[in-house]
């Protein structure tokens, strides 16, 4: 028998499932896993890069830090929570996927991702797809001009932007006015037949943020504030998703 | 962040707007073609913001535009339901292969309700199933619920119908003669 109590040799090393706890209120309850995979069992990225809820948590409670910065699965997992909403201990996975994908440099993450952040990070849009303010307003106008005539029960519907005061402030997904503008119409016809008064902003108007996908917090942040500035700004009641 | 307005979801309005009589859509389009559908709950939407009071009004509002007898839902459903694997910025990752293998269980999902039509409330959804639907060969079309809320009042054009499957195309087109 040691005559000594043995001491474990260095200074404690900083794992990155204890970064994501403290930013995680009661640290995100990362450490109370019973290990009962309901998470693992309803998760349709089980199976994925050989990864799964489970194991990837297990991973980062055992300290494999240089493995799952390694891994694509994080980009694989769509943080939908589902993990969450099944386990006994609600364990907060996805903040911990959300948190891995930072862990690479930015130009290292997924091109596409990062392309569409960059596009929205051009101009006041915030659109994926890099539309200007300008040419979403001219879309916007053109396709209402278009309606008008050829459909005259609605003559006098509108698409107003930038309206200040109006109740509610809509975002719009890039898809429509920059790849298929007629899909915008039902939308707006509902919202005429009910009377709404609503608008979009000419600035923050696109509803994705892929900025947010990419874990890229600072741009994720800009794209937001654009937004909400805007909705700030018009004096808007409610931000109306639309989708 | 310092804000002065309440976020919402539309299908909150779309259903107040027809519980209200604003709305006044029906089914009776679909008395005789009884063309079924099924609806994804997005993730966003129902389970991590507004949880199952929304997914309700979804099913309210798509009850009253395509007859309830028309409706089946998923299993599960709701706040429990599957992601069909199009959020987080899957769609963009350049992942396709397991994206795909990722909805496959979505697409089997969809398959075991019969449905014909599937209904998809959010953009990242509804580009996911699309391609699921053909990837897999179910070929169900997937539609917006904004399409359907029109057609149900008579007032969408033959511009506005990308989504729909053929049986759908020529039913209640308003303004017909503008069809490009």
């Amino acid at each position: 028998m040691a005559e000594e109590v043995i001491k474990l040799g260095g200074k404690k090393k900083s794992y990155f499932i204890d970064k994501v706890k403290e930013i995680l209120p009661d640290g995100g309850n990362l450490n109370l896993c019973l290990t009962c995979g309901a998470c693992s069992s309803g998760c349709p990225a089980t199976g994925l890069d050989n990864m799964d809820p489970r194991k990837f948590l297990r991973m980062a409670a055992l300290g494999m830090d240089e493995e799952i910065i390694k891994s694509d699965w994080p980009w694989m997992c769509t943080m939908c929570q589902r993990c969450i909403y099944v386990c006994p201990m609600k364990i907060d996975i996805p903040q911990l996927v959300y948190n891995a994908r930072g862990l690479r440099p930015r130009d290292q993450r997924p091109k596409g991702i990062l392309g569409s952040c960059d596009m929205a990070l051009r101009n006041e849009s915030t659109s994926a797809m890099g539309i200007s303010p300008d040419d979403f307003v001219f879309v916007v106008q053109d396709v209402l001009e278009e309606v008008r005539e050829s459909q005259p029960e609605f003559a006098d519907m509108e698409a107003p932007i930038d309206k200040e005061g109006a109740e509610f402030f809509l975002n719009q997904n890039s898809r429509e006015p920059v790849t298929e503008p007629n899909e915008l119409l039902p939308l707006w016809k509902i919202l005429h037949l009910v009377g709404a008064d609503w608008t979009y902003g000419s600035h923050g108007w696109a509803g994705e943020n892929y900025c947010m996908f990419l874990a890229d917090n600072d741009s994720w942040e800009k794209i937001t504030r654009t937004t909400v500035n805007q909705a700030n700004k018009l004096g808007c009641k409610i931000f109306l998703n639309t989708e | 962040m310092e804000h002065n307005f309440e976020v919402k979801n539309i299908y909150e309005y779309y259903a107040k707007w027809i519980r209200e009589g604003k709305l006044k859509v029906n089914s009776d389009w679909n008395k005789d073609l009884k063309i079924k559908f099924t609806v994804q709950d997005p993730c966003q939407i129902v389970r991590k913001t507004f949880g199952d009071p929304i997914a309700e009004d979804l099913r309210f509002v798509v009850k009253s535009v395509v007859g309830e007898e028309n409706f089946i839902d998923m299993q599960p459903n709701r706040s429990n339901n599957y992601c069909c694997g199009g959020g987080g910025g899957f769609l963009q990752s350049g992942f396709k292969e397991q994206r795909l293998q990722y909805g496959k269980l979505k697409d089997q999902q969809i398959k075991a309700t019969g449905a014909d039509y599937c209904i998809a409330g959010c953009h990242n959804c509804h580009a996911q199933i699309h391609e699921l639907s053909e990837h897999y060969g179910g070929n169900y079309p997937v539609v917006h619920i904004w399409t359907l809320i029109c057609l149900s009042l008579g007032i969408l054009g033959p511009n506005e119908r990308e989504y729909l499957g053929d049986d759908l195309k020529e039913v209640n087109v308003f303004h017909p003669e503008t069809a490009e």
